[in-house]
């Protein structure tokens, strides 16, 4: 419960309009210059309020990106000066704390156990949700609309009230603490949203497609993959980043369910543990530097895709 | 929904998974066919059934009723891995929950026993419980009131609080793109690592928060942030606040973007100052989505465990000032092995969530504005 992001009615997101388009759009009654008109007060009020409101704007994305930004510069900074000072620049480019936090404090292999399990989990979970929404979505059964409102109902209830049973579950599989088992909570965790988007976006597809297929001769499983798995690509990817960042940030199932062995841990579960650690031993600048490995790749991918994560993160929230 | 109806449908699924399936399958062409199947044949059928359909024998291929045996072949294979595993990882231990919220399992030994209600009336007289709620509900009414309202205030800015520049009545104020982009970092990187960010900026002698304030002369403002019984609340409560309201600038953003310009230049051409239209015009046409929001950032809100368990002295200190339930719970399950006791807190959670999810149905508006 703690990672998991966003579960809410999935429908169509909608375009934020940009300013670009904003702009595009005529609206002559609305000239504030306009000429005759008693616009006078409305452009000085305007003109406070914008100084104050682009004042707080500029506060808040210092205060959103700042600490950020102060974790990557202090990555570069050797451990004394930091302790000395939190703030400054690095006096020589030296990448000994990406180094040590690589090897010395394990987040190579932190990040590594992760990359591995989202291997398996967000394959996985693309597949089977998919597989489940496409079913429920396209085929008249008897149960149809039940197994649908289980895997909806599934979005409403906390892992938290869970995790005890689960941990038990877990273990009486053999399963506990071990990389199938995280895998497979994963999964079954994220099936619910996953499903449920699907399904909501299958049903938009136009069955013409896959009626011709099937006149085709192609079997149910084909038209799955060959014609409606392509169909559904934006879809797909808009839940696929959902998932991937949800699975990727997750910390309270690896926290209940993954710790055992401590070279097992994920990067989540390694952070957390480098910072309690870096408590006894000072070394800041490993701390940062894992930080600074763990969220610029993601923060990276974000700005490249930041359109299609935003619209992947709000999915469905906006009607 | 049916609680009845999903038990029923578990132990169907089971079933069929165990390969009890050959009576139903055969049953199932059976009944949906005017002619029943002979009783011979359904070994046949049922094999066709479970094996992929490149083994059905011909002559179950050339039967007119395998057109229906291939279509429920589809769905029950396609339906069944998704399901059985969603039944044993998620759907089993929330009902295992319940029954063992009435036993004294210690969650080390396999032997435990009934005993009731006994768990709940201990939570009632535990003082600790209490704390951990009262600080639960805090967060529950505060995060969502504080990080909506800014979410609200700087989407609008961005979509309607430029000036109306080329003749438009509503523009975004310049750069509206990048702020959202910038807002937006904290929703897309870990909580874990914003726990260890924060836990950082605000250690008091290292982080950088102390450190802004002596060098703008106030130091009789530095905190020992984190170490503060009365502040480290409000702490964890900022961290909130400060992972959640990008997403809410994005979410905000795109519904203001779906209402009309007209409606602006009508409001406008009205004489409606710029607050007007935010509380006359913007907030109702949104309504609907800041509904949505305000029910996941409470949920958010009430769970808060891996802000607390990272960031706080001792994992909810210092004292139990900063201990929300699910923490409470987690260290009941995990480090003193009252598995049991630690469910019971579980299912009382549980109805904290639905019991906020109810009065903010009632909240909720009965009909629609289309636009």
């Amino acid at each position: 419960m703690s990672g998991e992001k966003h579960t809410m009615a999935a429908t169509e997101t909608t375009e934020p309009d940009t300013p670009e388009q904003a702009d595009a759009q005529e609206a002559p009654t609305a000239d504030p210059k306009g000429a005759g008109r008693e616009q006078r007060g409305q452009e000085r009020e305007g003109g406070v309020l914008n100084a104050f409101s682009g004042g707080i704007l500029v506060v808040w994305a210092i205060m959103a990106a700042g600490p950020l930004v102060w974790v990557m510069v202090n990555s570069l900074r050797d451990s004394g000066d930091i302790q000395g000072n939190p703030f400054g620049w690095p006096t020589s480019l030296s990448l000994e704390n990406f180094v040590n936090a690589w090897s010395e404090a394990n987040i190579g292999q932190y990040t590594l156990n992760s990359v591995l399990i989202l291997a398996g989990s967000l394959p996985g979970t693309m597949l089977l949700g998919s597989m489940a929404a496409y079913v429920i979505a396209r085929y008249t059964f008897p149960g149809n609309k039940f197994v649908y409102l289980l895997f909806a109902g599934g979005m409403m209830f906390p892992i938290i009230l869970a995790v005890v049973p689960l941990f038990f579950v877990l273990d009486n599989l053999a399963l506990l603490d071990t990389r199938p088992g995280l895998i497979l909570v994963y999964i079954a965790y994220s099936l619910p949203f996953t499903t449920f988007f699907m399904t909501s976006f299958f049903r938009t597809l136009p069955s013409g497609v896959a009626e011709a297929a099937t006149i085709d001769g192609a079997s149910h499983t084909r038209t799955f993959f060959q014609i409606m798995l392509p169909m559904a690509k934006p879809g797909l990817i808009s839940i696929g980043i959902f998932n991937f960042l949800g699975q990727w940030n997750q910390y309270f199932l690896p926290l209940a369910l993954n710790a055992e062995d401590p070279d097992r841990a994920v990067l989540t579960q390694g952070l957390a543990e480098l910072s309690v650690a870096q408590g006894y031993e000072g070394d800041w600048g490993a701390l940062f530097a894992g930080l600074s490995i763990a969220m610029v790749p993601i923060l990276a991918v974000y700005m490249i895709f930041q359109r299609q994560v935003q619209q992947g993160l709000t999915a469905g929230a906006v009607k | 929904m049916k609680r009845g109806g999903m038990k029923n449908d578990v132990r169907t699924v089971d079933e069929r998974s165990t390969g009890g399936t050959s009576e139903r399958s055969g049953a199932k062409g059976g009944a949906r066919r005017p002619d029943p199947l002979p009783i011979s044949q359904w070994p046949l059928f049922a094999s066709a059934f479970l094996l992929p359909p490149r083994f059905t024998p011909p002559r179950v291929k050339n039967d007119r009723r395998y057109r229906n045996l291939d279509k429920y072949r589809f769905v029950f294979w396609f339906l069944s891995i998704p399901l059985v595993l969603y039944a044993i990882f998620v759907i089993s231990p929330f009902f295992q929950a319940f029954y063992y919220s009435l036993t004294d399992w210690t969650g080390f030994s396999s032997d435990f026993s009934f005993v009731g209600l006994d768990n709940y009336s201990r939570l009632m007289d535990d003082p600790t419980f209490w704390q951990s709620m009262r600080n639960s509900l805090f967060l529950l009414v505060v995060a969502p009131l504080a990080t909506l309202a800014m979410g609200l205030f700087f989407a609008f800015m961005l979509q309607a609080g430029g000036r109306g520049k080329k003749n438009e009545a509503v523009s975004g104020v310049t750069g509206a793109k990048f702020y959202k982009i910038v807002y937006f970092f904290p929703q897309v990187i870990s909580v874990a690592i914003i726990g260890v960010v924060w836990a950082a900026m605000f250690d008091p002698i290292t982080g950088p928060l102390n450190e802004v304030l002596r060098v703008a002369g106030l130091d009789s403002l530095t905190q020992n942030w984190l170490a503060d019984p009365n502040i480290a609340l409000w702490c964890v409560l900022f961290v909130l606040c400060w992972m959640f309201v990008g997403f809410y600038v994005v979410l905000f953003s795109a519904a203001m973007g779906a209402i009309p310009k007209e409606i602006y230049e009508a409001a406008l051409l009205d004489g409606a100052r710029r607050p007007t239209t935010f509380f006359r015009v913007t907030l109702p046409l949104i309504r609907d989505t800041v509904h949505t929001g305000w029910i996941y950032m409470g949920i958010q809100a009430l769970d808060a465990f891996a802000i607390v368990h990272i960031m706080t002295i001792n994992k909810g200190g210092p004292g139990d000032s900063t201990l929300v339930t699910p923490v409470y719970l987690y260290k009941k399950a995990f480090d003193s092995g009252e598995a049991g006791y630690a469910t019971a807190i579980g299912v009382l959670l549980l109805l904290v969530t639905m019991a906020f999810s109810v009065v903010m149905m009632l909240f909720s508006r009965r009909e629609r504005i289309e636009y």
